[in-house]
């Protein structure tokens, strides 16, 4: 009984740090076909641009002046805001090559970048670099670490045990989270629209969708999720350059396990390799936990290939040919 | 209201269309007819802005287009319906016409009332998803979606294509009526015989990329005259 509810609170942050982790690098690979390698470093500034803000590395920003917990909330808010704008100047840049293509063309004549939508192996080669070229300048810049966050809520005590209160809440915002996403892309335009460039570009273009304008719009909200995830983690974590290496490793294995539906495969995903993890974590240790995830994700992509949200979709197939 | 000269596109520069010239008034129903591989797809797609043309220019409401990306010819009030419907098969049939209401900015009409007259079907199904409908229901969504912003011209790539022909009647049938009810201006390629007699005002003959002959409301009562650039 003791045992069972240990693993039970133990879940949800295990649920947690898998979905949170992922969904931005869900969103981006289902909409755009791009890998975003360099995922792990978005949360990682996200990460420092809370304990910045939060220690108050960052002038004339208006949350110094609130108490501890509102202060820390906007930390989290603002540092969330700071990596959807950079993931907008690296759409601009590096994905689309807009912006370097505006001036090659007023330079040389003609466009030098080919945008890497739906290139899945070059936007793997492309953001790497960009993961490296982030670590390094960040150590440049900051050092190799900055000065922690507190951890707000303290303890909560069940039977001999204890956890952090904010560990537990934290698949609660997750939760959040996928409920959000998903009244976004069912219920705004925004949402219709994007789905529609998905299942078909040009259509979508000859019926007036800027593709490129909901592409900006898509790769900034990934970023800004994968900000808001660092942000949520910078109270648990040192905030220093490499921190976004092992937020990369899940959020990768979640994404291939779920499949392209970006709520429900996350959602699918997290729950199951929330489980898995906590299981090997907690009865044979971390490494074990990680031996695990690995060993069903290579399973489940085995008999799986297009992910557990393709299981779904079956299942809703099905029940309309009954229909 | 539609012009196109001297117009050479193709794809990875092997020209499909040839010096194609060509012109719409308002108000007209112009089909251009031709055997499978003529260009007719690709004329359609210059016209939208799909396929860019290497040489000559397209002219749509007295505008040079033919450096315009699609989603502004689309806002400047172009309905394409292309071959195939290529309907979003996960959104329901609304979300599918919604799709739709970005096309023609400067009407600010929607016509989901002229719209489900039409095809009231479609208002039937609002929430099924578009891949799950007929070929038939299917090609009504496509020219519903079109329609539903009120557009000044309708661009229709093969409307009989995969679909019965008693279906194909009846469509050929609402084209006319959207025509002469709503004053919307129609530009369709096609090789069924019976679609291009009973739709167009007048009609172009299309051979190996270019316009080849233009056929008037008399020729285009003589079968005969059709059948010979029809035939294989």
């Amino acid at each position: 009984m003791a045992v069972g509810l240990d693993l039970l609170v133990q879940f949800f942050p295990n649920f947690a740090s898998i979905v949170l982790a992922a969904t931005g690098l869900a969103i981006i690979f289902g909409i755009m076909g791009i890998i975003n390698l360099a995922h792990g470093e978005f949360i990682m500034v996200g990460a420092f641009s809370t304990s910045l803000a939060y220690n108050g590395g960052i002038p004339f920003l208006p949350i110094d002046a609130l108490p501890g917990l509102g202060r820390l909330i906007g930390a989290m808010l603002f540092a969330a805001l700071v990596t959807a704008l950079f993931g907008l100047l690296v759409e601009r840049t590096i994905i689309s090559g807009a912006i370097p293509n505006w001036i090659a063309e007023r330079t040389v004549g003609h466009p030098v970048i080919t945008p890497l939508y739906d290139r899945l192996l070059d936007s793997m080669v492309a953001t790497w670099g960009l993961s490296l070229i982030m670590v390094q300048t960040f150590r440049n810049v900051f050092g190799n670490s900055l000065s922690g966050v507190p951890i707000p809520f303290g303890k909560l005590s069940y039977g001999n045990s204890s956890i952090g209160l904010y560990q537990v809440l934290l698949a609660g915002v997750a939760a959040l989270v996928l409920v959000g996403l998903y009244l976004l892309f069912v219920r705004t335009d925004y949402g219709m629209r994007a789905r529609a460039t998905i299942q078909n570009e040009s259509m979508a273009q000859s019926l007036g969708v800027n593709t490129e304008r909901t592409y900006m719009a898509t790769f900034a909200l990934g970023s800004g999720l994968a900000g808001l995830t660092g942000a949520l983690y910078a109270p648990l974590l040192s905030i220093e350059p490499g921190l976004g290496a092992a937020f990369l490793v899940d959020a990768f294995v979640a994404v291939v396990v779920g499949g392209s539906s970006v709520v429900v495969g996350t959602l699918l995903s997290g729950g199951l390799l929330g489980i898995v993890d906590t299981l090997f974590s907690n009865v044979y240790g971390t490494f074990a936990g990680r031996i695990a995830l690995l060993i069903v994700a290579i399973v489940l992509i085995r008999f799986i290939p297009e992910g557990l949200s393709s299981l779904v979709e079956r299942l809703r197939e099905r029940r309309l040919e009954v229909d | 209201m539609l012009e196109l000269d001297g117009v050479r596109a193709g794809y990875d520069s092997t020209p499909i269309l040839r010096n194609v010239d060509l012109s719409v008034e308002e108000g007209e129903i112009v089909g251009v007819m031709g055997k499978n591989g003529v260009g007719k797809t690709t004329l359609v797609k210059t016209v939208m802005g799909l396929v860019e043309p290497d040489q000559g220019t397209v002219r749509f409401d007295g505008r040079d287009v033919t450096d315009t990306p699609p989603h502004e010819r689309a806002r400047s009030g172009m309905g394409y319906i292309p071959q195939g419907r290529e309907i979003f098969p996960d959104l329901t049939v609304e979300q599918n016409l919604r799709m739709g209401e970005s096309i023609n900015e400067d009407s600010s009409d929607l016509l989901y009332e002229d719209v489900f007259d039409y095809f009231p079907i479609l208002d039937e199904r609002r929430d099924q998803n578009g891949g799950t409908m007929s070929g038939g229901q299917q090609q009504m969504l496509a020219i519903a979606r079109a329609l539903v912003a009120n557009p000044d011209l309708l661009l229709l790539d093969e409307p009989s294509e995969g679909i019965q022909p008693s279906i194909v009647a009846q469509i050929s049938e609402d084209m006319r009526a959207i025509n002469e009810d709503l004053g919307t201006t129609i530009l369709f390629v096609e090789q069924n015989l019976s679609v291009i007699r009973d739709m167009a005002d007048r009609c172009y003959a299309m051979e190996r990329g270019t316009i080849v002959d233009e056929l008037g409301a008399t020729d285009l009562e003589d079968e005969a005259t059709i059948a010979s650039y029809l035939a294989v």
